[in-house]
């Protein structure tokens, strides 16, 4: 998270981003002049209170939403200027999301769910099948393919929708609020889940949360609140000390 | 394969929903087609007129006859076949409701000018032979259970007293669009009766039809017989047989453009509950086209998933519709005996109501497409729960 002169590039280099809304007439700054790093294989937790701008952060970060000013250059490229159909195709092969209330398909199947992001590729149905599989296999639900998000737990469904961000092998995974609608035990299920999408995938992850325990398994966490960003705290350094 | 699941997996989502809206559309579709049915009928008249057939008419009104004598005069003309005539009876049947048109007809002439009523040529021999003979049609026979050899008792309403028949044979049509609710009589027997009772009402007939040798010249010899009686006591008024026809269905052509209007007005209806269905159904799952464009999906595929769901909702109410439409009629047909002389669901019917159900499906689909391809992703996700 900070700037050093022998660190790789960043992965996310985000400069003075600012946005806004507008509500009943008026212009409500949400973030201002926002510069953030993030590397590659970091796992990064935003966390702050309700309305600070965690979610419109992660949402320009991801791609799924435009800011009113600066630049996002993800791996040298500036998101901010890709068209609506660019960046759905960048969403498509670089960004895994996950949410808090999972936003599975109903009407389809874990296996369906997690099959949807294929369809836009070109695998075979056979190679397809291959890669749920594996994905579901990763998060413990192999025997579940065939079950509907109605027949499965709230931390069942997170996993299927975290087969689901990784299925098209993301660079990036964003989650907003993973374990914001899950107990306990199942939010540690989710989280560490998360741990190992990091440590042993590699992935980077920048993750929203109100939860301190989900925070702690970030390896950095950055406070926002009113549209600015607190210093970065460095979880295994605080640990340390 | 994947956009077809999605699609009619949704269309079932909310099965009791999906139920009322598919009933909304069946009945609808089945009442359109009742109602293009009817006015269908209405004009089968028409529609089943030949080409070569003018009627000639009193020039004053229908109801005013013309003498006679005026059938030579019109054989005579250039390009006239064949010459025969009708008179309007209007008698009553038991009941003033059992309704069919009776006409007294010379009929050698008359039938050889209409090839679409069949008859057995022995039965025809035995309705010459007998003066007071008639000749019905099968849907009569059928409405009313008559038989060769029943007598037919009519009470006269333009011509007065009990006239009484004996059906002689029946006659079918050639095709399932001619009329068979018609029952013809000897006007000779009409004419001899009348001499008797009323001298004036003698020598007289209702219209006559002429037999065009030539298409082509139909207009000609029309001019022609109508100048022949110029400045007479009864001047004429003749036109093609089609033409006399829609002059009836004007008459009542009011009636005909309000059931038409009726007809579109529960298309109109139907969308209205189908466009209704839609946008909850939209609105409804706003966060799921969030999160499918969130995985990449276009706005096209996601506005096409909604006008998908929409069009197979609308296919399926439009195929039962259709497939009870027919057996529907046939049961009014039944009900209304012979008020319809041809009462049958014609291929533009079903044309017209796979056009409508169509329609309904997509205009239903326009308003919650765009909605839903054009919410922003963070707008959309915010719309979960």
């Amino acid at each position: 998270m900070v700037n050093e002169a022998t660190a790789p590039l960043p992965l996310i280099d985000i400069r003075n981003l600012a946005k806004s809304y507008r509500r009943g007439g008026q212009i409500v700054p949400v973030l201002t002049d926002i510069t953030l790093e993030v590397r590659a294989g970091d796992f990064l937790g935003l966390m702050g209170p309700s309305g600070s701008g965690k979610s419109t952060l992660l949402n320009l970060i991801a791609g799924i939403d435009k800011p009113d000013a600066g630049q996002i250059l993800f791996d040298g490229v500036d998101i901010t200027r890709l068209s609506e159909t660019e960046l759905a195709d960048w969403r498509a092969g670089t960004v895994g999301f996950i949410f808090q209330f999972y936003n599975l398909i109903p009407v389809l199947t874990a296996f369906e769910n997690v099959e949807l992001p294929l369809t836009l590729t070109r695998l075979t149905r056979r190679e397809r099948r291959e890669h749920v599989e594996a994905a579901l296999a990763l998060v413990g639900l192999s025997d579940r393919m065939p079950h509907y998000p109605s027949e499965l737990s709230g931390g069942q469904q997170q996993r299927v929708a975290i087969a689901r961000a990784i299925i098209a092998d993301p660079r990036l995974i964003v989650a907003d609020e993973p374990t914001g609608d899950l107990d306990r035990h199942s939010a540690e299920e989710v989280l560490k889940l998360m741990d190992r999408l990091s440590t042993d995938l590699g992935k980077t992850i920048v993750m929203v949360t109100h939860d301190r325990r989900a925070a702690d398994q970030a390896h950095a966490i950055m406070y926002l609140d009113k549209g600015e960003l607190s210093t970065a705290v460095d979880v295994h350094e605080r640990s340390l000390r | 394969m994947q956009f077809l699941k999605l699609v009619l997996r949704n269309a079932l989502r909310h099965r009791l929903r999906t139920v009322l809206t598919l009933l909304g559309l069946v009945v609808a579709i089945l009442s359109f087609g009742l109602l293009q049915t009817v006015v269908s009928a209405w004009y089968a008249g028409a529609e089943g007129a030949a080409p070569t057939r003018l009627v000639t008419r009193n020039a004053i009104s229908l109801v005013f006859a013309l003498p006679l004598s005026y059938r030579d005069q019109i054989r005579a003309v250039d390009g006239v076949r064949a010459v025969s005539h009708a008179t309007w009876f209007a008698g009553i049947y038991q009941d003033p409701k059992n309704f069919f048109p009776q006409f007294a007809i010379e009929p050698r002439t008359y039938l050889a000018m209409y090839p679409e009523y069949l008859v057995a040529p022995q039965e025809f021999a035995a309705f010459l032979r007998d003066r007071k003979g008639a000749i019905i049609g099968r849907k009569i026979a059928g409405t009313y259970h008559l038989k060769v050899g029943d007598v037919l008792p009519l009470r006269g309403t333009i011509y007065p007293g009990t006239w009484e028949f004996t059906v002689r044979t029946i006659y079918d049509g050639v095709d399932a669009k001619t009329d068979t609710s018609q029952m013809f009589f000897h006007w000779e027997y009409l004419n001899e009766t009348m001499k008797k009772r009323s001298r004036s009402h003698a020598d007289q007939v209702g219209v006559y039809v002429v037999d065009v040798a030539d298409a082509d010249r139909v207009a000609e010899v029309s001019h022609a017989v109508d100048a022949l009686f110029k400045n007479s006591l009864a001047e004429t008024l003749t036109e093609t047989e089609r033409a006399f026809q829609i002059g009836f269905v004007k008459q009542t052509e009011a009636l005909v453009v309000a059931i038409q209007i009726v007809s579109y007005i529960v298309i109109v209806i139907i969308l209205a509950v189908m466009a209704n269905t839609m946008a909850m159904t939209a609105r409804e799952r706003l966060a799921e086209y969030a999160t499918l464009k969130v995985l990449g999906f276009s706005p096209v595929y996601i506005a096409a998933l909604i006008l998908g769901e929409s069009v197979a909702i609308a296919a399926i109410g439009a195929a039962i519709g259709i497939a009870l439409t027919f057996p529907v009629s046939d049961w009014f047909a039944a009900q209304v005996g012979t008020l319809f002389p041809v009462f049958k669901v014609s291929g533009e019917t079903v044309i017209l109501q796979v056009l409508c159900a169509l329609g309904v499906g997509v205009v239903a689909a326009i308003a919650p497409g765009r909605r839903a391809a054009t919410v922003k992703i963070a707008e959309g996700l915010r719309a979960i729960r």
